[in-house]
């Protein structure tokens, strides 16, 4: 019963991912268009992403839990995967109040962009039936060129439908913060069209009951070319500009330094926040909080034995500053060895985890070797000798044993154990059996820390909650030495914008036949 | 420097000096064993034959020839230079050479004063 306790709180991360499944269904439609302008007094704006916090509600937790399922486990029965503990389903609850306030306001933009757009494509139908419908007895009969016209306007509606679907109906990938510049303006722009078409249209059109028929058709014609041509200008503004790369980003994680760069085309800063952050997932090695600072041995000693005494002076005010550097001068002066016990901490920890690999390896590759993948002809024509089939899961389960302990202790060294249960480490177990691969391959994903995506979990209702911390307003474009930085609860990104250098390229023309050579010559004649 | 005249000696067909030369114009100077400055490009002694007319009348192995019987060596090619020392009509090469060891004696005479 102690077993099972342990590996059931060790599964809050799989029970956790389950109980809120069917948050996934509504990640699915959305549009990355928001006009929330209720932040738009402070310059500290929130960026949201879909995802789930990995260390938030964890990152605590990580030394309570009990590491020690390499001992302790030694048959996964299944009873205890489905159980849901009582703690998980208050947390699951409260997930659910937090996240419906969120679904709402990130569905506000899109829905009311999409409502114009239809009703933008919906207008040159109207055009064209209105007058059919109220008074189709007094319109001029309009034969041949009339149907040229119809089947044009058709093509040319279809076009407009298939590329505002390839263009704008995708999912959303995150909230911004203040509404979004160039859709906006392109939103008006077309509001504005459509109004003053309508108003024409009304004005000159339904009011005197016009027969020129053709001419109606023509007018619907010439509204579905403004909208074509608002497109096209959408595509240029939204998309095109954007993939020339103008200038360079540079990011940098506050807590270890890990730096990346990026080249970028004109962007608004918050665009350019979403743009690093989707690279962030995936280049940057995952954020360990436990491998961080110099341990507290090594710092401790430098600022003790030191006590400032002052002689004489009675109103002695302001000496704090005085001493407090006297103070570190000193520490300074003093023969300082600590550098000498980082070194020496460094190399054995190096020794130590660079044992443990051996270790794990060695485990690894041995425990492959026990099963064999099952041929297809083997299985009908082996009646001597009779094996036990077996599926990938139960696989990975009977191999797993004879390298848990190994695997548990290599993780602890590196301080890896937060992120791989036993779970985890099982199910990816399976996925290298079923995909032939070799110990090296599924060894990969635990030797060298991986890009932060790779310890994403899949529900992601809520997104990824990171502010924007900028000094200029973040609709502004990027421009020379601009810093802006995205904060996360324990670490922040520091991004540094520098443009790219114009480039003067030169020409210089060879002849292919000029390339000739000699020999070096040195000779001696006697004479 | 110093004046060298060197009597060639009768070889069946042949008159010989007894040393050869290396470099030229045409010539790679950074393998010269014998020049202080790599990129000179005159003609050295590179070897000196034991008891023939060269070393008797006093030339001695590095030594650089400038003038060959009033013809300027410091800026021709290893075959005009070759040239100029087996002319067959002359039985006498006057040489004016130059040694690194009189160039420093030069030299250090001149810091003296």
């Amino acid at each position: 019963m102690d077993n099972e306790s342990q590996y059931s709180g060790y599964s809050y991360k799989s029970s956790h991912s389950r109980s809120s499944r069917k948050h996934r269904d509504r990640r699915d439609r959305h549009r990355s268009k928001s006009r929330d302008s209720s932040s738009r007094a402070d310059k500290s704006v929130t960026i949201q992403a879909p995802g789930e916090p990995l260390l938030d509600a964890e990152s605590t937790r990580g030394d309570d839990r009990d590491d020690n399922w390499g001992e302790t486990t030694t048959v996964v029965t299944g009873t205890s995967e489905h159980s849901v503990s009582n703690e998980d389903l208050t947390r699951a609850s409260k997930e659910l109040e937090d996240s419906s306030p969120l679904e709402c306001r990130r569905f506000a933009g899109p829905v009311l962009s999409g409502v114009l757009g239809l009703f933008a494509l919906l207008t040159p139908l109207a055009f064209l039936l209105l007058p059919q419908l109220l008074w189709r007895d007094s319109l001029e009969p309009c034969g041949t060129p009339c149907e040229g016209l119809y089947v044009s306007l058709a093509f040319k509606l279809l076009v407009l439908l298939i590329s505002s679907w390839a263009l704008f109906l995708r999912p959303p990938r995150a909230t911004l913060p203040r509404f979004f510049v160039f859709r906006c303006l392109l939103m008006a722009l077309v509001f504005l069209f459509v109004a003053s078409y309508w108003l024409f249209y009304g004005v000159r059109v339904l009011e005197p009951r016009e027969r020129d028929y053709r001419g109606i058709v023509g007018y619907a014609v010439s509204l579905v070319d403004a909208l074509l041509f608002i497109q096209y200008l959408a595509l240029v503004l939204l998309e095109v500009r954007h993939l020339r790369p103008a200038f360079c980003l540079k990011v940098v994680r506050t807590t270890d330094g890990a730096s990346r760069f990026y080249s970028v085309g004109h962007l608004s800063i918050q665009r350019a926040a979403v743009w690093v952050l989707d690279h962030y997932y995936t280049d940057f090695p995952v954020y360990n909080p436990a491998l961080l600072n110099l341990p507290k041995s090594i710092l401790s000693k430098k600022m003790s034995g030191f006590k400032v005494y002052s002689l004489g002076e009675e109103n002695s005010t302001n000496n704090s500053t005085g001493q407090s550097r006297a103070m570190i001068a000193a520490a300074a002066r003093r023969r300082d060895n600590s550098h000498n016990e980082y070194y020496y901490e460094e190399a054995e920890m190096d020794r130590r985890v660079r044992k443990r690999k051996a270790r794990l390896v060695v485990a690894v590759e041995e425990a492959f070797t026990h099963i064999k993948r099952l041929q297809d002809d083997e299985a009908a024509s082996s009646p001597k000798h009779p094996r036990e089939v077996m599926d990938p899961r139960e696989a990975a389960q009977a191999i797993f044993a004879p390298m848990a302990r190994a695997m548990q202790k290599y993780l602890r060294t590196t301080r890896q154990q937060p992120y791989h249960s036993m779970e985890s480490i099982i199910a990816h177990l399976q996925f290298c059996i079923t995909h032939n691969m070799t110990p090296k391959a599924f060894l990969e994903r635990y030797l060298a820390p991986g890009p932060t995506m790779q310890y994403q979990r899949e529900n992601g209702s809520r997104g990824r909650q990171w502010t924007l911390v900028s000094e200029e307003p973040v609709t502004s474009a990027l421009r020379q030495g601009l810093v802006f930085s995205l904060r996360r609860l324990d670490f922040a990104l520091v991004v540094t914008v520098t443009p790219l250098p114009f480039l003067n390229l030169g020409e210089e023309f060879i002849d292919p036949k000029s390339h000739k050579f000699v020999m070096r010559l040195q000779s001696e004649t006697s004479v | 420097q110093q004046r060298i005249e060197i009597h060639k000696l009768r070889d069946g067909d042949n008159l010989i000096l007894g040393f050869s030369i290396g470099g030229g114009i045409d010539q790679d100077p950074s393998q010269n064993p014998f020049s202080e400055d790599k990129t000179d490009k005159g003609i050295y002694v590179t070897r000196v034959s034991k008891g023939g007319p060269a070393e008797v009348a006093g030339l001695r192995m590095g030594d650089k020839i400038m003038q060959v019987n009033g013809w300027d060596m410091t800026m021709v090619t290893h075959d005009q230079a070759r040239k100029k020392l087996t002319k067959k009509n002359e039985d006498v090469v006057r040489l004016l050479v130059t040694r690194k060891s009189l160039e420093n004696a030069v030299r250090q005479s001149m810091m003296q004063h």
